[in-house]
């Protein structure tokens, strides 16, 4: 029934960032694919030109005004950051460019 | 046990304002309570005994020196997790952000502090609002204070649990698919979703983005109107809010009258999978507002059927979106992985580390409802069919007023019951979602106890968008005949809990 | 980094149509960030214009910067766009720790300006149609630091640092069509499409439009296809183009680069690729892949945005002068030759020659500096002129020194040197240095009277007649004063002396 495979589920886990082990992802496929086949009977549901709501009340055009409000100070912004160096926050290096 | 505590919170509200009890004095009975009873209910993630005291005792200052203050001064609140707090930790349940304290308060968090309310706590709540049972949340589950093996329902178990068994005379909850109403339903008390963006989500830790709503929780509906009226209005912070009042809620809960009003009975929600208690309760409240003038009126919602399917997709792929920002970079948890340490691995370690199981199972099939080749199967779908519920309430509200369902198909489960099997927990939700997905206000009110386990039912109202204050008029006119024919609240029949 | 092969460019053209598609960012110059009211600020200290929406807090909201709209309906006009009667906000979804969210706040398939074109000159004076596909609105992301290793480079890092001050900031992405027949100016036409749009925007005083300050970025894709052949070849985007000298020598790299390659029967990689100032080449970046699925959907915590047409037609009302219709009116206004004015576009000094004159030099004089001794100083230097350190201002000054006669044109050139290197304006340059032309005529004499006493015989031919004989003592006298001498002077004195 559904499409969802190990590797399709490892794929889906890596654009979330989510490591995941073998085990888990043949435990996440099988309780996956029970999720998928009942959900994807939405499709059913749609035939014909129904169009899309991805706001419950509509509503347009809500502006904030261009003028500056208060910001945090450096030490504010870094409070909760597990690791900090030069008001910067720190992270590993990035290792997927050039 | 001081008697304070079993009050109403309206009629604490008129105890401070006439001087005859302090703020002290009432936030002291409800600390004293948890100390009590919560290490059995465990409703609470985080207490702030001190800070509540001095809010407490800086309103009896104010009050003694004759300064103009908010009717709820000095009551104290119970916060869900889940809102943020600069003086004290935010987890949403969850170990990623783990003794997190935030840089910003919520917009409802700065509306009860600027009105003098003290914050009690935090409460505990389903990872990320994520369940129906607070079974997941990562800090262990809630107790329903009507029978300890049980669940106090989700994802707000925590508040429902804290407001039933008297460690906080109000509590905020959040509700993406009933994460108010059902733990209302199944611990006796009052639990009200706004109409969408009739209360600010700035500073709601993101479950939902679209479904989303804060909203009140307490034992008697026009204490839920004092809440609203307070928190309710537009915030610039949040541009889904909405621009317009809606008017005092307070007012419509003392209105109460129900002459002449259409109760729409809402045909797919009051038939198969729901237990022979919640039904019979239901129709004798339904037989109640008809004896005091209403007329009944059955509705067809037939899109209802594709709720639930819809619901798990939109949830999923909002979320893993929402969530994709706990990255160990600015706050919150960080895991260092196995081997080279690249940022993409400390990134997936910490989320796999910090996630618990249902939150991952969410992610990732939000991940894949949004993903390229599927978008329009599962997400585009899944949007349609909102648009499809919402037609079908447009079509019941031109029969009806007001619509009306039992809260839940059943009574508190135990707890363990359903958790390994996802699908029929989802299926606790079958008759809250459809308001989350078509953004109109509902109501849960106690509505008796179920013959079969003499647990608490609830009873289920929904309005059109904007007309929350039907809610409270239909909700209190029916809790007062509740009442005068139990002779008492319903949540005066719970057991008393074992006090330590 | 591998060294490419490059075909030889006349070559490359003489075997494939060259394609370019140009994606210029814009930053704004809004005062606050697109979503959040912190400062929209360059160079400050790091994470001090930032808050809990633009380093993505849990619980926080974007709120839409209402000029950021006006701006980008602005830039989307002077394009001949039309304005999208609903825009709406979409997800971006990826990890980069830039991106405080993880996923980026953009426009995707509703776009708020599409189905423009701009009138772009070449430097041979011919003139090419680009179509425009959209103009869309979206956030920057914030700034990273590569420590450690290789310095500033990511690959070696140790590890990296975070400001997210940029974060937020508002980007209009302005994308075209592909663009086809440009031939063997294809790189000029990129050059010249970007000089033109940083016109507008400077124009439309949206965008204080430096490129070295990234102000305006542009993305470069460029694919290669036989001379009659119908399907596009695969494409390279090149990113990291940040100058306009860059742009041009970044589009002729790619399609040597590639030529090479289809030539020898290899394949392109679709991938991005990075632009080396340095080294003058382009470096493989990621190749593109499944990890390219955005899963863009629509912005649940913001709503579309419906401009009016009453505001559309008030912005159009504003729009300043085309620019082809400003270069024909500067022409006419400085008296500019076709072949002048020409080289002063394509050196990209329009800006610099209008600020000059307005500062009060004379349109020539401003033009000879610039395109001049200005030019030449910069290209030694590899930079455009209007990157050098001097101000328009201050070139305007060096020009009255010289006109006022003041300094000479050697002086002047030997001031400048001195203004580059930071000593001060010119004017306070020439006062620091005394480098003043000597107007003390007693000075003058006493050197002229050496050099007569050298070369008695002078004045006997000058009243002779033969005048050009005091040429011989000039020259000895602007020798003896080490050339800060005025010669017209001089040779006043000395033809003064001859006829005494
Ligand atoms: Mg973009
Ligand atoms: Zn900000």
């Amino acid at each position: 029934m559904s499409e969802l495979t190990p590797d399709l589920v490892r794929h889906l886990a890596g654009l979330a960032r989510i490591l995941v082990t073998d085990e888990e992802v043949n435990r996440l496929t099988e309780q996956l694919s029970l999720i998928v086949d009942s959900v994807a009977t939405v499709n059913a549901a749609v035939a014909g030109d129904v169009p899309a709501t991805s706001h419950p009340i509509p509503m347009a055009n809500v502006f904030r005004e261009d003028v500056v409000e208060p910001s945090l100070t450096q030490a504010e912004a870094l409070s909760g950051a597990p690791e900090s160096a030069e008001g910067r926050f720190k992270v590993a290096a990035i290792l997927d460019e050039e | 046990m001081s008697e304070l505590i079993r009050k109403n919170a309206s009629e604490l509200v008129d105890l401070l304002s006439s001087g005859e009890v302090s703020s002290v004095e009432v936030t002291q009975a409800h600390i004293d309570r948890t100390a009590a009873v919560d290490s059995a209910v465990h409703s609470y993630l985080h207490v702030s005994p001190e800070s509540a005291l001095a809010t407490a005792a800086e309103i009896d200052r104010k009050r003694a020196a004759g300064e103009k203050l908010h009717p709820l001064a000095g009551l104290p609140i119970a916060v869900k997790d889940n809102l943020t707090t600069t003086d004290a930790p935010t987890t949403a349940g969850s170990k990623i952000l783990e003794g997190w304290i935030p840089q910003y308060d919520a917009t409802v968090v700065r509306k009860i502090r600027e009105a003098g309310m003290p914050i009690l706590g935090k409460t505990n709540l389903d990872e990320f609002a994520m369940g129906s049972s607070t079974e997941f949340s990562a800090y262990g589950p809630s107790k329903n204070p009507w029978d300890l093996t049980r669940i106090p329902g989700g994802s707000g178990g925590g508040s429902s649990s804290a407001v039933a068994s008297f460690q906080a005379p109000i509590a905020f909850g959040s509700d993406t698919g009933g994460s108010i109403r059902f733990p209302a339903a199944v611990t006796g008390t009052v639990g009200i979703k706004p109409t969408y963006g009739a209360v600010s989500r700035y500073g709601l830790i993101a479950l939902a983005s679209s479904l989303d709503q804060v909203g009140p929780v307490s034992r008697n509906v026009l204490d839920a109107a004092l809440l609203q009226d307070l928190i309710g209005g537009h915030d610039p912070h949040d541009s889904t809010s909405l621009p317009e009042s809606l008017g005092s809620m307070v007012e419509a809960a003392k209105r109460q009258d129900v002459k002449g009003l259409r109760v729409g009975v809402i045909k797919e929600l009051n038939g198969e999978g729901f237990q022979a208690g919640v039904k019979a309760r239901f129709n004798e409240s339904l037989r109640l507002l008809e004896a005091a003038g209403a007329e009944i009126v059955e509705v067809s919602c037939p899109s209802f059927e594709y709720a639930i399917a819809a619901y798990y997709l939109i949830l999923p792929a909002e979320a893993s979106s929402n969530l994709a920002k706990f990255d160990s970079v600015r706050f919150g948890l960080r895991k260092a992985p196995d081997g080279n340490p690249t940022i993409e691995r400390v990134m997936a370690a910490t989320r796999e580390a910090g996630f618990g199981p249902e939150v991952k199972r969410r992610i990732i099939l939000g991940t894949y409802a949004l993903s390229s080749g599927y978008y329009d199967a599962y997400y585009g779908s899944a949007q349609k069919v909102r648009t499809l519920i919402q037609r079908d309430f447009a079509a019941a509200f031109a029969k009806a007023d007001v619509l009306a369902s039992p809260t839940a198909p059943t009574t508190a489960f135990k707890l363990g019951e359903k958790l390994e099997d996802p699908l029929a927990m989802y299926l606790n939700d079958i008759a809250t979602i459809p308001a989350n997905l078509a953004g109109i206000p509902g109501i849960s009110i106690p509505n008796g106890l179920a013959d079969e386990d003499g647990l608490p039912v609830g009873i289920q109202l929904l309005a059109p968008a904007r007309e929350d204050s039907r809610l409270y008029q239909v909700g209190a006119a029916l809790e007062t005949m509740h009442e005068e024919q139990w002779g008492k609240r319903m949540i005066d029949f719970a057991p008393e809990l074992e006090v330590r | 980094m591998a060294k490419d092969e490059l075909m030889n460019y006349e070559k490359a053209l003489e075997q494939f149509e060259v394609v370019i598609g140009l994606e210029v960012h814009v930053e704004l110059n809004t005062k606050t960030k697109m979503f959040c009211g912190c400062r929209n600020e360059f160079g400050d200290e790091p994470n001090t214009n930032v808050c809990p929406i633009c380093i993505a807090l849990p619980g926080s909201l974007p709120a839409v910067n209402r000029r950021a709209v006006e701006s980008s309906i602005s830039i989307g006009l002077a394009l001949g766009c039309e304005i999208a009667p609903t825009g709406r906000f979409a997800r971006k979804n990826y990890f980069y720790p830039d991106l405080a969210k993880n996923f980026q706040t953009s426009q995707y398939d509703e776009p708020i300006a599409y189905e423009g074109q701009l009138e772009v000159e070449v430097p041979s004076g011919k003139t090419f149609t680009v179509l425009i596909e959209r103009a869309h609105m979206e956030e920057d992301a914030g700034k990273l630091t590569h420590v450690g290793g290789n310095t500033g480079r990511i690959q070696g890092a140790e590890y990296s640092l975070v400001d997210y001050n940029r974060a937020g900031v508002p980007l209009v992405e302005i994308v075209t069509k592909p663009v086809y027949g440009a031939g063997a100016e294809a790189p000029e036409l990129a050059a010249a499409y970007v000089r033109s749009i940083r016109e507008i925007v400077k124009a439309l005083g949206v965008s204080d439009a430096r490129m070295e300050r990234g102000n305006v970025r542009c993305d470069a894709n460029v694919s290669l296809r036989l001379h009659g052949a119908e399907k596009l070849g695969t494409r390279t985007e090149t990113k990291n183009v940040n100058s306009l000298r860059s742009i041009e020598r970044a589009v002729r790299y790619e399609i040597q680069r590639q030529a090479a390659i289809l030539a020898k029967g290899g394949t392109i990689t679709q991938e991005t690729r990075h632009w080396h100032e340095d080294k003058g080449a382009t470096s493989s970046g990621r190749p593109k892949s499944d990890a390219d699925d955005y899963r863009y959907f629509p912005e649940p915590d913001l709503v579309p945005v419906q401009p009016s047409k009453e505001l559309i037609e008030s912005l159009r009302a504003a729009l300043p002068e085309q620019p082809s219709v400003r270069r024909k009116r500067l022409q006419g206004e400085w008296g500019f030759s076709d072949l002048e004015f020409r080289d002063v576009v394509n050196a990209d000094l329009l800006d610099q020659i209008v600020e000059t004159v307005a500062a009060g030099a004379k349109p020539q004089s401003a033009r000879k500096w610039w395109t001049g001794e200005l030019a030449r100083i910069a290209n030694a230097e590899e930079k455009d002129a209007a990157e050098l350190a001097i101000t328009p201002a201050e070139v305007a000054e060096l020009a009255t020194l010289v006109e006022s006669g003041k300094i000479n044109d050697r002086l002047a050139r030997e001031v400048l040197g001195y203004v580059l290197a930071g000593e001060g304006s010119p004017s306070s340059v020439v006062a620091a240095r005394g480098l003043e032309v000597v107007s003390d005529d007693s000075a003058l004499l006493a050197a002229i009277d050496e050099a007569l006493a050298k070369q008695p015989d002078v004045l006997e031919k000058i009243r002779e007649g033969k005048v050009q004989a005091a040429g011989a003592v000039i020259g000895a006298v602007m020798q003896a004063m080490k050339g800060s001498a005025d010669a017209g002077r001089v040779r006043e004195l000395i033809l003064e002396r001859a006829a005494q």
